[in-house]
């Protein structure tokens, strides 16, 4: 039940970019075209269920029982640059075609706000599920990543299939590229805060 | 260039949030009022600057395969120190701007000026630089926060005169999204042709 209520909470409730304004830069930046979008979206998922994953055991294993947590900026940044560097060669060696699709937007996960804010949130926020507020244990974290990654993946696409459309309209020159594509993103987190209260 | 321009030029022609469009996860994030978002301005302008210093100094030691990481530890360490300041200094501050806090290791104009300006610019020319980035920075954040707390809550700095009623979706997301579309257009009308 649990696990339900993480996945609509982070996927609709409490959508990433559109209510936490996590990973606007690949948002606004990546979303020209729905098939980028999409693998930009599959490459966000794959590093922040990994990074979440590592540093979450980090900061229960390390950091908390030596007293250190004031590290914690530091070093999930590092795990998470480290990652994605390791999940780049991997990929190279073990799924040239994989890399072709996703190779070109791993560098760009590393500056991705979303993957630190998320690693950050589930170590240090209290989660309110069912009536019980409670830090979330490794595999709720994990899946609270692999959500707010689905979450970031419906944003952008659905973005992309309308920035798609925007692209032929008639805009008026100020509002032109970066002005017009914040304002449809404003109608679309109306339309996200329809979902607000169901969890 | 002289070292004033270097400043001026951070406000007006290469705005990070206006011109280059940079840093939009606190700046549509923490402008819930203009003093949240000066908060969130001048913490990203203390960190800027100091690193920006730092990297110009240490640029001809760092070999250049290594560079990006190094930036992003160096960063990293001043942003734990203004996190870690603010914690104590002003903890309802650091409440309010919260996860945005640590994210300033990720905020693409810190690592952009390090990368763009810093690492082939002397120590003073840098740090006048992240003042200037910094400033254009706080000035943009309090000026959107001013805007939605305006239309929002009906105050200004936290000075009501509506008795508390608003328009209350300026200060939810929709509104900075809306906010922040309609202010980078009306920037534009107003500098076309000129920068």
């Amino acid at each position: 039940m649990t696990i339900l209520l993480i996945l609509v909470s982070a996927i609709f409730v409490n959508n990433i970019v559109l209510s936490q304004f996590l990973g606007i830069c690949p948002f606004l930046g990546v979303s020209k075209q729905v098939n980028t979008a999409v693998g930009m979206s599959l490459a966000v998922t794959f590093v922040m269920a990994l990074a979440t994953c590592v540093t979450w055991l980090l900061q229960t294993y390390v950091l908390v029982p030596l007293n250190m947590v004031y590290m914690q900026t530091v070093t999930f940044i590092l795990v998470i640059a480290g990652l994605v560097q390791m999940v780049e060669i991997i990929l190279k060696k073990i799924s040239p075609a994989l890399y072709q699709s996703l190779g070109i937007f791993l560098p760009l996960i590393t500056t991705n706000c979303a993957v630190l804010g998320v690693a950050l949130m589930v170590v240090q926020k209290q989660f309110t599920f069912g009536g019980k507020a409670h830090m979330l244990n490794l595999g709720e974290s994990v899946v609270f990543a692999i959500a707010s990654a689905i979450g970031f993946g419906l944003a952008i696409t659905l973005f992309a299939a309308i920035r798609e459309q925007l692209e032929t309209s008639d805009v008026p020159k100020p509002f032109k590229g970066i002005p017009i594509a914040l304002i449809t993103a404003g109608i679309m987190a109306l339309a996200f805060m329809g979902f607000s209260g169901m969890v | 260039m002289s070292r004033i321009d270097l400043i001026k030029k951070g406000l007006i022609k290469d705005n990070p949030t206006f011109v280059l469009v940079l840093g939009m996860c606190p700046t549509l994030g923490t402008t819930t009022s203009a003093l949240n978002g000066m908060g969130m301005g001048l913490a990203t302008l203390v960190v800027l600057t100091l690193s920006n210093m730092v990297i110009s100094a240490l640029a001809k030691y760092i070999p250049d395969k290594v560079r990006i990481p190094s930036y992003i530890v160096i960063i990293s360490a001043f942003v734990t120190i203004i996190q870690l300041l603010m914690q104590a200094y002003m903890p309802s501050l650091y409440e309010t701007l919260g996860l945005f806090i640590p994210l300033i290791v990720v905020n693409c104009i810190v690592l952009g000026r390090a990368e763009a300006f810093a690492n082939k610019n002397t120590v003073l020319d840098s740090a006048c630089d992240g003042l200037g980035i910094g400033l254009g920075f706080t000035l943009s954040l309090t000026l959107i926060g001013l805007v939605r707390e305006l239309l929002g809550s009906g105050s200004l700095f936290g000075w009501s005169f509506t008795g508390g009623d608003g328009i209350l979706v300026f200060v939810l997301a929709p509104g900075a999204f809306l906010v922040l579309g309609l202010m980078m257009a009306l920037f534009n009308k107003l500098t076309q042709g000129r920068i």
